[in-house]
């Protein structure tokens, strides 16, 4: 069959974006050889920062779920007045410049912000530490899970949790095994693509963490501080962030079709209690 | 056994949803057209919608009481809810749906419905008939006080259809629980219930049993929705090519439709017409009996005839002077007769 004018012009469009896109992460693996890229990864700087950059995003992976679920959770199975209004604030941060994150963030927990003089008092000092970094990402990547999970949350067939309650289990137990688990899959998406944006925060973590290696400098201010310093090296841990980025979002892309499979290993435990 | 008690008033998009009604040991089935509030009043009584004021309570149990602020959660309410789509967890495999209801008595529930073999099946893997039976299986695990089913046959293509209402007339017997059906079709409402309940734009315009409703609809939308007569009987091939069906009123009629055993003979009040003696004309089913009750709906009178009652225009009826108590004939054609299988509910 003859392709018609129309698809050709698709094609072409399409050819030439991803072109854009695919040549400058061919760049940054095609300027180094497989020694410089080992001897780049193996320096102080990005071990340093490999470091930080695992620490920071842990933790802070490990607070947007715990807080977020239960706010999608909230947001998605009630209506109440002002809800739209707080699904907004929510999504604020993805279309917050990171730089003016950063310097709310500053603006309220640095040694002069509007909660410095209380955590001072306290004893806590957050600017330029490594909490600074884990706030600094959890505050720029938690829109991207909890949208996702909000999402999720809604996916599920509201009979099903309907159903959960006449058959004798109550609001937390009908969370934890109907609406948590078929949720699972879109929860799982939603937390692989905070994770790939929070690998990459650096506007927010600038302003509020500063980039000290070893303590607050991640990966991507390690790229931004090396590419005076020592190009090669820079190169190299931008590789490291390409492939590393790459593979996550990935993830997200596959994990919903893991859902059934996921979810088997919540159904195995109710043969063995069922007697 | 505890009667199920409801009296609710609620407003809905377009009207008022305002109905009382007691449930004791006996199926009710709530009949009316879509968005009539049928579904409504199940989730008030399982406590999955709360009405803007009512009572609900099982004997002593009360579940709702608006005045006295009482509003039990519906978890704590003993409602077995099988929905219309059914509502199984995709998630989970048949055993662990019906262990989730209550795990004392699966595998007894398991065996009793004939889902044993599928334990280990997800619900998307199974037939319409087979959810249908895992819900029914899941909601009793919990061992309720009162059932409630949303147009539990309505999921079903016509051919599982019929088996599927003849297995749950018989479940239901079996139970004897206060059980409230919800459906749209006249013939599933008395197949399954004692009484049948109609209700439009959130009121109940009448409560009785099939027969009746067939007999003495209150006007003219209730006749529109009752439909046919339904007559038991017990079918065989005749050999003259018919099915011949010898009714339990006593009375023998044939079909040709093909059947055997126990059926519900179906004949519409329209194709049922009356004579003063039994007419010489193609019909081969004649009932003769003394007639029990002349009900006029505007043009039209439903005239009850033994079992059968005849819909005839207002001049027809004047004009063969139709009277209570006299004797006539009722006719009608081998081809107007309906066999479903299953048999129906005795009209009590």
């Amino acid at each position: 069959m003859r392709p018609s004018a129309f698809g050709v012009v698709l094609w072409a469009a399409a050819c030439v974006a991803l072109a854009f896109l695919l040549i400058p992460i061919v760049a940054i693996l095609s300027e180094l050889t497989l020694g410089e890229l080992r001897d780049g990864l193996t320096s102080d700087v990005a071990r340093d920062a490999l470091r930080v950059t695992a620490e920071t995003n842990l933790v802070a992976m490990a607070l947007i779920l715990l807080f977020g679920t239960p706010t999608a959770y909230l947001l998605a199975s009630r209506s109440f007045r002002g809800r739209t209004l707080l699904v907004t604030l929510v999504e604020l941060p993805l279309v917050l410049p990171p730089a003016v994150a950063g310097i709310g963030l500053l603006a309220a927990f640095g040694r002069l912000g509007l909660l410095g003089g209380t955590l001072e008092s306290l004893g806590v000092d957050i600017a330029f530490t490594k909490v600074a970094v884990i706030l600094a990402v959890t505050f720029v990547a938690s829109p991207f899970y909890v949208r996702t999970a909000i999402a999720a949350f809604e996916a599920v067939d509201p009979d099903l949790v309907a159903a959960s309650r006449t058959l004798g289990a109550g609001p937390a137990r009908t969370f934890g095994r109907v609406a948590l688990p078929l949720a699972s899959g879109g929860l799982g998406a939603g937390a692989a693509l905070a994770f790939a944006r929070g690998l990459g925060e650096f506007g927010a973590t600038i302003m509020f963490a500063g980039s000290l290696q070893g303590v607050t400098q991640t990966l991507s201010l390690a790229v931004y501080q090396e590419f005076d310093v020592d190009f090669d090296t820079a190169l190299a841990i931008g590789a490291l962030l390409v492939l590393g980025s790459a593979l996550v979002l990935f993830a997200a892309k596959v994990i919903p079709s893991w859902r059934r499979s996921a979810s088997t290993s919540i159904t195995v435990s109710a043969p063995s209690a069922s007697r | 056994m505890e009667t199920l008690g409801v009296d609710l008033d609620h407003g809905l998009r377009s009207f008022r949803l305002s109905l009382a009604l007691d449930v004791g040991a006996e199926t009710v089935a709530l009949m009316g057209p879509s968005g009539a509030g049928k579904t409504s009043v199940l989730r008030s009584i399982a406590g999955l919608l709360r009405p803007d004021s009512g009572r609900v309570a099982l004997g002593d149990d009360t579940w709702l009481d608006t005045p006295r602020r009482i509003d039990v959660p519906p978890e704590r309410r003993r409602v077995g809810l099988v929905f219309q789509e059914y509502a199984l967890f995709p998630h989970m495999t048949v055993r662990a749906n019906v262990a989730f209801g209550g795990r004392e008595r699966v595998d007894e529930l398991l065996e009793r419905f004939g889902i044993a073999a599928l334990a280990d099946a997800r619900p998307a893997t199974i037939s319409g008939g087979e959810r249908q039976r895992v819900a029914l299986a899941r909601a009793l695990a919990r061992d309720p006080g009162v059932l409630l089913l949303d147009e539990p046959l309505s999921a079903l293509d016509a051919h599982t259809r019929s088996r599927v209402r003849q297995e749950l007339r018989e479940l239901l017997l079996d139970l004897g629980l206060p059980t409230l059906i919800v459906t749209h079709d006249f013939e599933d409402a008395a197949a399954l219930a004692d009484r049948v309940g109609v209700i439009v734009d959130g009121n109940l315009l009448q409560v009785g049993a099939p027969s009746e409703l067939v007999a003495a609809p209150a006007d003219t939308f209730v006749a529109g929705f009752t439909g046919a007569n339904l007559l038991r009987g017990v079918a065989r091939a005749a050999p003259n090519g018919l099915t011949e069906v010898a009714l339990d009123a006593g009375f023998t009629a044939y079909s040709v439709e093909a059947a055997t055993g126990s059926v519900a003979l179906a004949v519409y009040p329209w194709e049922v017409s009356v004579a003063r003696d039994a007419p010489d004309d193609s019909a081969v089913n004649h009932v003769r009996a003394p007639i029990a009750s002349l009900v006029t709906l505007g043009n039209r009178v439903r005239v009850q005839i033994g079992p059968v009652t005849a819909e005839v225009t207002a001049q027809s009826c004047e004009r063969l002077g139709l009277r209570e108590g006299e004797v006539v004939v009722a006719s009608f054609k081998a081809t107007g007769a309906r066999l479903l299988a299953g048999g129906v509910s005795s009209a009590r």
